[in-house]
């Protein structure tokens, strides 16, 4: 029965379309702008020429697609999740009719998959025509970015799920989204980074979604680190299933 | 559509109970509810209304006690309870971003109903709830009133046997409420059974064939509005307004001309089956009432005498 509780954020989503095309689409497209093209310029005309031999622009765009695909995820699964149990209320309508937790659960969690992959479709093709994307693995990094979306939606639902307001979503951007989206390999390679915040970020979920994505695109992925890279997306986001269900359980069975 | 005698209750409850931590909402509460009946759940705040309502709803599990709602288990048999059930619950669920009529397309996918179907129903609904001509609009700027409306006709979409209403009209005008009222009245008629709760006595009167009073989590009494006057209240009752700042000295002034006599901060109540012949008695003596009311009784005096408060404070 998920897909009743689907069908209604579809509708709603034919509603409300227009205020995510902003953060959606152009936020990374001007991502790619500034960074790909503006500060890429700056990089490829460094002594190494581009990043481990590969053009700036080339290297960033799936790291935007892995960082979109979380912000999309996340933004998806913090206000319309505590929304649909305190102030307009959905998920108690939904439990009103015949649909359980689980449906509640996973109809979101599937919208929120079908709005990474339109980013991503969105994002890719943009990318594809900027000359940022050239190679056509990048198809299956489109699964990768929903597959992303999913590891960090289902956590934050759970999170979601057990506030009481919207502040502890600020901490959640400010403390864990944006370093992410800084320091998990987006934008540079994290061996960049001091050891000790190196290896925190590789056992960040973005940039397991990064690598993968990356690798994809630039051709150089093994199937061994793809499974890898695979493998910790599909536990987190199975972990984050089962607490999303737990969390919603709770705070809507009283 | 009149309930036969053997016919089994759309609602039973044996001594259910709710718990909240370790509060207790409901107590051991015992209800019957018959196919085509109007039952009215009457109490004040935090009587336990809701939280029942819940339960009979299927979505809030009872903390003890045995319910069956359509002869089934709502711990093993929710989903398909609810699927028969209309609910209205006490704080609208409308998704205020889609139009009217998107809200109830939406709500009868969840029933699983073909979307022809759906469309069909909601131009009905729409029409049953008079909110045809905001059909196209979002719900947001709407009136009180009119989402209340919204809700109900929603909660028809998927035909239910049995329509839970968790006071319907709290919050609204008068216009609003007797225009509510009127739409409760046709489904009655039309052979739907009613549950709702409600705070206001006239309401408990105008829509309830039979209901139950609650206070603090108990059943205090039962019977049809009628039953319930006549066992606890006399037929009338007089108003006194005194010149005084406490009416209870007045108490034993005119404690002989009633039945009985309730003391309210502003007004005495004087219980009597003629409160004419009491208040020219009263005036006889001297007591120069600023204002005497005689009035029919009420389930609110019913609930006065029952718990020694007011519905509505
Ligand atoms: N989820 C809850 N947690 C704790 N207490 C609750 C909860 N829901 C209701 N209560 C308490 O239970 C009592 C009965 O509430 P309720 O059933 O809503 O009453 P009514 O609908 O008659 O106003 C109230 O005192 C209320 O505060
Ligand atoms: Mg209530």
């Amino acid at each position: 029965m998920w897909n009743r509780a689907l069908a209604h954020w579809l509708a709603h989503y034919r509603r409300v379309w227009r205020g995510t095309i902003i953060s959606g689409i152009l936020q990374p497209l001007f991502f790619l702008l500034a960074m790909g093209m503006g500060l890429g310029t700056l990089v490829d005309a460094g002594t190494s020429g581009g990043i481990e031999g590969v053009d700036y622009l080339l290297f960033l765009a799936p790291g935007i697609l892995a960082a979109q695909a979380m912000q999309t995820a996340v933004f998806e699964s913090t206000f319309p999740v505590l929304g649909a149990i305190k102030w307009q209320r959905q998920y108690h309508a939904m439990l009103a009719a015949p649909l359980g937790i689980p449906d509640i659960v996973l109809g979101h969690l599937v919208f929120v998959m079908m709005r990474v992959a339109m980013t991503s479709t969105i994002f890719v093709t943009i990318a594809t025509l900027f000359g940022a994307i050239t190679s056509w693995w990048v198809l299956l990094a489109l699964p990768v970015a929903v597959l992303t979306g999913l590891a960090f939606a289902a956590p934050v639902v759970a999170f979601a799920a057990r506030q009481r307001n919207e502040s502890g979503f600020n901490m959640l951007f400010r403390f864990i989204v944006l370093p992410m989206f800084l320091f998990s390999g987006t934008f540079f390679p994290v061996e960049q980074l001091p050891t000790a915040l190196e290896l925190i970020a590789r056992i960040t979920p973005l940039w397991h979604a990064v690598e993968l994505c990356r690798g994809l695109a630039l051709e150089t992925m093994t199937l061994a680190g793809a499974a890898a890279h695979v493998a910790y997306l599909v536990v987190l986001a199975g972990i984050g299933i089962q607490l999303a269900l737990m969390s919603v359980r709770k705070r809507l069975i009283l | 559509m009149v309930a036969q005698p053997d016919d089994p209750p759309l609602i039973a409850a044996r001594g259910l109970t709710k718990h909240f931590g370790d509060f207790t909402a409901v107590d051991g509460i015992d209800v019957e509810v018959r196919r085509g009946e109007a039952f009215g759940f009457l109490g004040p705040n935090g009587a336990g209304k809701s939280s029942t309502m819940r339960m009979i709803g299927c979505v809030s599990p009872p903390s003890g006690g045995t319910l069956r709602v359509l002869g089934m288990d709502p711990i093993t048999h929710g989903s398909q309870i609810r699927g028969r059930l209309g609910v209205v619950p006490q704080r609208d669920t409308l998704d205020e971003e889609l139009t009217v009529r998107e809200n109830i397309l939406v709500y009868g996918r969840y029933f699983g109903l073909p979307r022809s179907v759906i469309r069909e129903r909601a131009t009905e609904l729409l029409e049953f709830a008079q909110l045809s001509e905001r059909a196209d609009e979002l719900v947001e700027p709407l009136s009180g009133g009119m989402k209340r409306r919204l809700t109900i006709a929603r909660s028809l979409v998927n035909e239910p046997e049995l329509l839970m209403l968790d006071e319907p009209t709290t919050g609204l005008d008068p216009q609003a409420r007797h225009a509510l009222w009127d739409r409760l009245f046709r489904l009655k008629r039309s052979g739907v059974t009613l549950v709702l709760t409600t705070h206001y006595m006239d309401e408990a009167e105008q829509l309830c064939d039979r209901l139950v009073v609650m206070d603090g989590g108990r059943i205090v009494a039962e019977g049809s509005p009628r039953q319930l006057i006549s066992e606890h209240s006399t037929r009338e009752v007089l108003e006194l307004r005194l010149a005084t700042d406490d009416h209870e000295l007045y108490e034993a002034k005119v404690s002989d001309l009633a039945t009985r006599v309730e003391v309210l901060p502003d007004r005495l109540l004087l219980y009597t089956d003629d409160g004419d012949a009491a208040a020219k008695i009263v005036h006889e003596r001297g007591l120069a009432p600023l204002s005497t009311l005689v009035r029919r009784a009420t389930l609110e005096d019913v609930f006065l005498h029952l718990t020694g408060r007011t519905l509505i404070d």
